[in-house]
């Protein structure tokens, strides 16, 4: 296998606040390879906008990336070394913050946001707005970034774009302005994008040509997609690998057909139960007992041990690292959880854990600061 | 597309696609339904107007039928310093009560001050001083803290803390003392309406500074600020395309009640002696210089304080009305 685009190593980022250290990614890996989809799916507050912006380094205060590596197209866009006087500091060949801005940011790796309503600027035309976008980032003329701007819009599928160039996003609809964004992140042609819940504000009719038009305009440019998502139907259709995220943690990684035929992990299991599926016919559905506790305080071993239909005793006390338990055409098949054999860690001899009453109290989804 | 008068973006950038949010024409044509607020605006124009008038045309003898006196012009205009035209001395008569007064007369339609200066004359050129007095100060406090508060806001932390305490600061002493003392500093002895402009401008760029910030607090939290950061915009460039244009609408309202205010705040220190020097035609200056003929001429206060009251009138009516035309709740 060629050299991923991206590489994301024990990825870390927590934010440190008044009430203790919150671990909203503790310690994910993955990879992103040319021209390929790769899914961030998970519960709210299980990290996965976290895990994203921390590849573009924008992590504000009180957060911070505190340990981990990433790897751009062989350049480090965060990595840390042992110094001199043993603590860790950042390594030297580290993009500094200008050439994250200059160059990486929206030139190399663009991000598509959540609320196609609040991403766009009121004040100013959607057309100036990407003209200006496309000026900045490719230094043409103004004349040409407006031919370019409205060529892009005309390649989103906005009817009548040169009417529309003129418009203000509130004369938008939804779906529409998510086009613009998509317009937006491709207009500088870049090799990654970070698609950060790109349809949960959309309907489903319009999610669905949204989806369309990716898949259509991937094709076309053959540009890597970070695709952040809780909706495991958005995942089934786009996604070429998925990593599945709980607590901070990713639980689960496998090209999307094993994901969803030979899934490994209870969590993973849990999340499909607990949707509709076309290709089920179910009495009712099974919802995930309970919320994910809080990123502040995780449960012992297991993260997930609390709310999992096949936890035994073992899950409280070992933490299972993701480790390959299958292979699939080329790509591994990891899985974090100790039933199964690679880990040994005598799941099979351990005593099955009571269900405990779920105790719900304290704020779900504390961990998704943002 | 925009409207000419939209053109929020000053130095040289793309502007023809530049439009506030809630469009001129539409807040124009709130403002105009509400009564009061287009009586204020009303007022506001004509002494725009006529500010602008006297700008442009030094003599003003046509808009009198010609009764007014080249002295009168002269002395009423110091800027155009036209010394030839003083008359020799025995001609010119001094506290002519107004024309219709018994012993008015319709050459002086206000009357003469001490001097023997023409009242209307200088009436009307002081409403050239109030106008770019209560306008160019407004405008320093304006830019100036629309500047502080959204660094400060943007920025947050120490950056913050530093320049909100130095606000805090100047909001802690008197305006007034503190406009005298930056004035008197600012001019090193010799006081001029120039100075007084620039000291009330900067005593006034706290208060812009802080209703700005708190607006930059609520802005910097949208999506469209993050999506700017993450496509690699200039923190710059994001306070000025995004941060501003979507922070100033209540900016927009506070300068236009500011002005009425500071042109209170001049005339007040123009009596005081730290504003418009004599000769200058400015209403403050006249209200200090007419103080002492209060018992002989009452008029000498009456009329410049009717065109202080006026004007100040029409720019808070105006602006009350802004308010109401911006603020969400009242649009239906």
């Amino acid at each position: 296998m060629a050299e991923p685009l991206l590489r994301v190593e024990n990825l870390k980022t927590q934010f440190f606040t008044d009430a203790g250290t919150v671990r909203a990614v503790d310690g994910i890996s993955f990879e992103v390879h040319e021209g390929e989809i790769v899914g961030l799916v998970g519960e709210s507050g299980a990290g996965k906008s976290v895990a994203s912006m921390s590849l573009l380094r924008l992590i504000e205060s009180p957060g911070e990336i505190v340990g981990g590596e990433i790897t751009y197209k062989g350049e480090t866009i965060f990595g840390l070394e042992e110094g001199p006087d043993g603590d860790l500091q950042r390594r030297d060949d580290m993009l500094s913050n200008e050439e994250m801005r200059t160059r990486i940011r929206g030139n190399e790796i663009a991000v598509i946001f959540q609320d196609p309503m609040e991403s766009l600027n009121p004040v100013f035309t959607v057309g100036g707005q990407l003209r200006e976008f496309i000026e900045l980032n490719r230094d043409l003329a103004k004349r040409e970034a407006k031919r370019e701007a409205i060529r892009m819009l005309r390649e989103v599928g906005i009817p009548d774009p040169e009417q529309r160039y003129e418009e203000y996003p509130h004369q938008f609809s939804g779906g529409m302005r998510q086009r613009v964004l998509i317009a937006m992140a491709l207009a500088c042609e870049p090799s990654l994008i970070i698609a950060d819940e790109p349809t949960t504000a959309l309907d489903v009719t319009v999610e669905g040509q949204i989806i369309e038009l990716v898949d259509d305009l991937q094709e076309k440019y053959g540009t890597s997609f970070i695709w952040v998502t809780h909706d495991m139907g958005v995942v089934a259709e786009i996604c070429d690998r998925v990593n599945v995220m709980y607590l901070g943690e990713i639980v689960e990684q496998a090209p999307v057909d094993d994901l969803f035929h030979a899934t490994k992990h209870p969590y993973t299991n849990a999340l499909l139960n607990s949707m509709p599926r076309p290709d089920r016919t179910v009495e009712e559905l099974d919802p995930i007992e309970g919320v994910m506790p809080e990123a502040i305080s995780p449960p012992s071993g297991c993260r997930f041990h609390p709310r999992c239909p096949d936890a035994r005793e073992v899950c409280q006390r070992v933490h299972p690292e993701a480790k390959v338990v299958d292979q699939a055409d080329g790509h591994s098949h990891r899985a974090a959880c100790v039933k199964h054999d690679v880990f040994d860690a005598g799941y099979d001899e351990s005593v099955p854990l009571e269900a405990e009453p779920q105790v719900t109290a304290g704020t779900p989804g504390g961990g998704e600061d943002r | 597309m925009a409207i000419g008068e939209s053109q929020l973006d000053g130095d040289g950038g793309p502007s023809e696609d530049v439009e506030a949010q809630f469009g001129w024409r539409y807040t124009f044509g709130k403002v105009m339904q509400d009564t009061t607020a287009r009586w204020g605006l009303y007022v506001v124009a004509f002494v725009l107007f006529v500010s602008a008038y006297t700008m442009v045309d030094s003599n003003l003898s046509r808009l009198t039928f010609g009764a007014v006196s080249d002295f009168a012009m002269a002395e009423a205009l110091p800027i155009f310093d036209h010394p030839e035209r003083i008359p020799p001395p025995g001609e010119i008569e001094g506290n002519v009560p107004p024309a219709f007064h018994v012993d008015g007369t319709l050459s002086h339609p206000l009357g003469t001050d001490p001097d023997g200066r023409d009242y209307f004359t200088r009436i009307v050129y002081g409403a050239q001083v109030s106008v770019s007095v209560g306008i160019v100060s407004t405008l320093i406090g304006f830019v100036g803290g629309t500047i502080v508060g959204a660094v400060s806001g943007f920025y947050g932390g120490r950056v913050d803390d530093v320049l909100m305490r130095l606000v805090e600061t100047v909001y802690a002493i008197p305006p007034l003392i503190l406009i005298i003392v930056f004035t008197v500093f600012i001019s090193g002895g010799t006081p001029d309406i120039t100075y007084a402009i620039i000291g009330v401008g900067i005593t006034f760029i706290p208060v812009f500074a802080r209703i700005i910030r708190s607006e930059v607090l609520s802005v910097r939290e949208m999506d469209y600020i993050e999506a700017a950061k993450a496509s690699g915009v200039k923190n710059r460039n994001i306070i000025r395309r995004h941060v501003i244009p979507n922070s100033f609408a209540p900016v927009l309202v506070y300068a236009t009640l500011q002005i009425g205010v500071t042109i209170l705040i001049v005339a007040g220190l123009s009596f005081l002696g730290f504003g418009a020097q004599p000769p200058t035609p400015d209403w403050g200056q006249m209200l200090n210089v007419s103080h002492g003929y209060m018992h002989s001429n009452v008029w000498l206060s009456i009329w410049p304080g009717m065109a202080i009251l006026v004007t100040i009138m029409g720019f808070n009516l105006f602006g009350d009305g802004l308010q109401d035309a911006l603020d969400p709740r009242t649009n239906d």
